[in-house]
């Protein structure tokens, strides 16, 4: 295991980026979502395309980065594209093969439907590029708290994040150790049908739970032991702060929408 | 009379209703400063004791005083806690956090401390266990000793009095065991910290100030090391072992040589034979 899985996708560096408070992060990348949707032509991502390079070049993330982002999706992407063109409605046809037309709206709403979707990626991506999960959960934890009001257990959700992210590395190790006894003894995992193959996995899955089990009854009593007794009267090490950085990156957010807002009314 | 800073008095312990005590009976008294070691075979009853120290469990009879506090008592439960820290068997089932720091910040945010506070707190802690280069680690990358070392630092942290440590070396390969018991001696002689020390290794008992032997529920045994530890028949009888010099010493004296019954240490054993030697 070279990398630290609990990291996710996490770009460990340092950058004003990586520095911001999660919370302001989190709405930001919302509010980026949300300008996306309101950009009405292929020609009004440009600012999009401009806002996000500068953040990236703010987050001295490289380039390529951002593109492996888009890896997962490309399949999404290529029938976004393709579904828009083909089968697009309207008048103006420009090329026709058999019952297939591509029609220029056809053409004009894969194009924008495509950006947007890419735009939506990387969008988001540059949120978990630069925020390591658990702060990440930190920051959705006071991001919800106001609902506690409404009883909602903003407090319990995160604990279980970060327990869960705490522990996906030893029952990964586990998981693992497991498969490897498991084959000394001639169990086989990698061949034959889907149905044989989820056969062998439960040999693996069912000392895995058990596992799982007693190290959750273990966790619960080192917690009680540490004093845990909820969210109520607990103290952070690291305090949430929002700073001049924050609000200045707030600020940006407010000129792109400006500047969406005017092209889709001019443009 | 100073009062105990542990002190179990009669204590019953059922898991089931009607069920079987898994302690019973069990009175002990350990003073401020004591490192003592809780013996006994496999199901005697030693986690039990362990978790009716904190108020994990409340006893089914008896009483289990801590500094003085009942821990029937719902209030002073955190109290108690917080002075009487527990590490357990399995490293990995005790740390919370996915970083060092953050996981011996765990109890000072669990007990309301200020956040400015904790940072040097956590210093400190990590310090005293030698871990101070490891504050910004993840925990599963650590040995199992360090891991171990880590989940001491947490409990340091909340400045507790007493420590009781659960078979804390017993899925620790040697140098580990020593890192973790290294670390418990020096609290204990430094800081004077209480330590209840329980363990399968007869070895590690022989360096604790005092021995407890627990056998079916009940204490059967209570004394120096050498005090019980010389009494290797009954030690055996209670499915214990000695350790290894008091076992050399005990087959030297069937074979009619005679040296110290209560031999311990290599070094005390190395004197013993040049003795012998020496008379010879
Ligand atoms: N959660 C439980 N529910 C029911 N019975 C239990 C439970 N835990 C322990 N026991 C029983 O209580 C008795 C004492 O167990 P305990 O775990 O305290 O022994 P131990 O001395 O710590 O043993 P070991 O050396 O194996 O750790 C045993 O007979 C055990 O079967
Ligand atoms: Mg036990």
């Amino acid at each position: 295991m070279l990398r630290d899985i609990t990291l996710g996708q996490y770009y460990p560096i340092d950058s004003p980026v990586h520095r911001l408070d999660p919370r302001i992060k989190i709405l930001l990348t919302m509010a980026f979502i949300v300008c996306v949707f309101l950009v009405g032509s292929p020609l009004g991502y440009l600012p999009i395309a401009a806002y996000l390079a500068w953040a990236t070049w703010m987050a001295r993330l490289p380039a390529k980065m951002m593109l492996r982002s888009m890896r997962p999706l490309r399949i999404l992407l290529i029938f976004t594209f393709v579904l828009n063109l083909f089968f697009g409605t309207g008048d103006t046809e420009l090329l026709r093969l058999g019952f297939i037309r591509v029609t220029q709206e056809g053409l004009y709403n894969a194009i924008h439907f495509s950006l947007r979707l890419i735009f939506l990626v990387i969008g988001s991506s540059l949120l978990t590029l630069t925020t390591p999960p658990v702060t990440l959960t930190d920051g959705l934890e006071s991001l919800v708290s106001p609902l506690k009001v409404i009883k909602f257990p903003a407090h319990e959700m995160a604990m279980m994040m970060t327990i869960a992210l705490r522990f996906i590395p030893t029952l990964a190790e586990e998981a693992d150790k497991i498969m490897k006894a498991q084959s000394a003894r001639g169990a086989d995992f990698t061949s034959g049908s889907l149905k044989q193959r989820a056969q062998a996995l439960i040999p693996l899955l069912v000392p895995l739970f058990v596992s799982a089990f007693r190290r959750a009854g273990d966790l619960a009593m080192a917690m009680e032991s540490r004093c845990y007794r909820g969210g109520e009267g607990r103290t952070r090490l690291h305090v949430l702060k929002t700073g001049r950085k924050d609000w200045l990156a707030v600020a940006s957010i407010a000129v792109l929408y400006a500047v969406v807002l005017l092209m889709a009314r001019y443009v | 009379m100073t009062q105990p800073h542990l002190s179990l008095q009669n204590v019953t312990y059922t898991y089931e209703e009607n069920g079987p005590e898994a302690v019973s009976d069990f009175s002990l008294d350990v003073g401020r400063g004591e490192f003592v070691a809780l013996l006994g075979h496999n199901g005697s009853g030693k986690s039990t004791v362990a978790k009716l120290l904190n108020g994990l469990y409340t006893p089914t009879g008896g009483n289990v005083l801590v500094a003085g506090m009942d821990t029937q008592d719902s209030q002073y439960t955190w109290e108690i806690r917080k002075r009487c820290g527990m590490v357990f068997q399995n490293p990995d089932n005790q740390i919370v956090a996915t970083v060092v720091r953050e996981d011996v910040a765990f109890g000072l945010e669990n007990l309301g401390v200020p956040s400015e506070d904790m940072p040097a707190i956590i210093d400190r802690a990590l310090s005293a266990v030698n871990m101070a280069d490891f504050a910004d680690r993840a925990p599963h990358m650590l040995s199992g000793g360090q891991k171990q070392r880590i989940a001491i630092a947490g409990i340091l942290a909340m400045q507790p009095e007493i420590i009781v440590l659960d078979e804390a070396t017993a899925m620790l390969d040697p140098s580990g065991r020593e890192e973790v018991l290294e670390t418990a001696l020096r609290l204990n002689r430094e800081q004077g910290i209480t330590v209840v020390w329980i363990t399968h290794f007869m070895e590690e008992a022989a360096r604790s100030s005092r021995v407890a032997v627990m056998y079916k529920g009940k204490l059967v045994m209570d004394g120096t090391p050498r005090e019980v530890f010389s009494q290797v028949d009954l030690v055996r009888e209670y499915r214990l072992d000695v350790p290894p010099m008091t076992r050399l010493a005990h087959m030297l004296r069937e074979r009619g040589l005679d040296v110290r019954p209560d031999a311990l240490t290599i070094p005390e054993m190395r004197q013993e034979v040049k003795r012998l030697a020496h008379h010879a």
